[in-house]
């Protein structure tokens, strides 16, 4: 086999494992049924805006983690005794640490978190206007009478040779 | 070059030195951050939640004894190391050795945890590596361990004679980390009276 065949044999392999091999769900949610539809968007709503210890950059609902499968359990338990969403986002706040949210609240020590994207968005779009504002009102302006008559004296001293690469 | 052009070179208006303080700023906190706090920490380290607060109430069936109910109130009265652990967890064996000294040479009273495990396992294991522990608690489907925040293994916490929770390490504890980390929180709880 050529060296460009067995490339191209390679870089399918490759491609096919990319789109292939997906790794199978852990989880499926029939597992956590509800015969309240309505619980049953809440339970997923509340997986999805939870953040797996495990694997930090995951949520609840998407990780295959072993303890974010015991979390999923104890949640959906608490859901079939009745408890409402903040009733569990604080039980598990008390034991995992405000980590565990996504979304963390306001407060002082998150305040740079809440707002600053605000405030670089701010700082910058304020720099950007401004400049472009500067730009307008100081038009380019011309050269003087003056200026001008300076130009071409420069331009004949440095004599015919250079001219070509002024024209 | 003419005489105003020269001056603004020597003298930059302050507002030239805004872009360096930002710079400066940022640099700073990310030293700050890498550096000075982050030291000797893992990114893997959730702060928890739970450190001076009261360890949290169980009823867990003994490792060795299937019968026992063990509660909270095993914890009470000397500075105890509650170890989580598991046969399945390889840094747990790294940590081992150096538990069984602690237990061996400082008379620290060690409580297992034994976390999502099979019994079967978990006694083949310390079998074969040795038992520093006083009493373990089994907890195979990780009740107890949510209660705990417990999040992987092994993480060990120092418990009072109170039984409040004064220290957590998550990960394994060598001999730098007990000296360090570890014996120093001990020390401070040991001489209070139960």
């Amino acid at each position: 086999m050529s060296q460009r065949r067995i490339t191209i044999a390679c870089l399918v392999l490759l491609l096919s494992g990319i789109l292939l091999d997906r790794p199978a769900p852990a989880y499926t949610l029939e597992e956590f049924g509800f015969e309240d539809p309505k619980r049953s968007a809440e339970f997923r709503d509340l997986i999805a805006e939870l953040r797996c210890v495990v694997c930090q950059n995951e949520s609840l609902a998407s990780s295959q983690a072993s303890v974010a499968q015991d979390l999923r359990r104890e949640i959906y338990r608490r859901m079939q005794e009745g408890q409402g969403r903040d009733e569990i986002i604080d039980f598990l706040v008390a034991r995992y640490g405000e980590f565990i949210l996504y979304d963390p609240p306001l407060k002082p020590s998150t305040l740079l978190i809440w707002l600053g994207p605000l405030l670089l968005v701010g700082t910058g779009g304020y720099l950007f206007i401004r400049t472009l504002r500067r730009k307008q009102t100081e038009p380019e302006r011309g050269l003087t009478e003056e200026e001008r008559a300076r130009l071409s004296q420069l331009l004949a001293q440095n004599g015919q040779g250079h001219n070509q690469y002024l024209r | 070059m003419d005489q105003e052009a020269l001056n603004q070179m020597q003298h930059p208006p302050t507002r030239a030195l805004i872009p360096l303080g930002i710079f400066l700023a940022v640099a700073g906190l990310l030293f700050y951050i890498l550096y000075i706090r982050g030291t000797g920490q893992d990114a893997n380290y959730i702060p928890s939640p739970l450190i001076d607060k009261p360890a949290p109430e169980f009823a867990l069936p003994s490792l060795k004894d299937p019968g026992q109910t063990l509660t909270r109130e095993v914890l009470l009265g000397q500075v105890s190391l509650v170890n989580v652990w598991a046969s399945w967890c390889p840094a747990c064996r790294d940590e081992h050795a150096e538990l069984m000294r602690i237990a061996r040479e400082h008379g620290i009273r060690l409580i297992g945890f034994n976390w999502k495990d099979d019994r079967v396992d978990a006694l083949a294991w310390l079998k074969r590596f040795g038992d520093p522990y006083a009493l373990i608690l089994y907890d195979p489907d990780n009740r107890a361990g949510i209660d705990w925040g417990v999040y992987g293994a092994p993480e060990t916490f120092v418990v009072d004679a109170q039984g409040i929770i004064r220290h957590k390490r998550v990960g394994p504890i060598d001999a730098q980390v007990w000296e360090t980390e570890i014996k120093p929180v001990i020390e401070r709880y040991r001489d209070q009276t139960p």
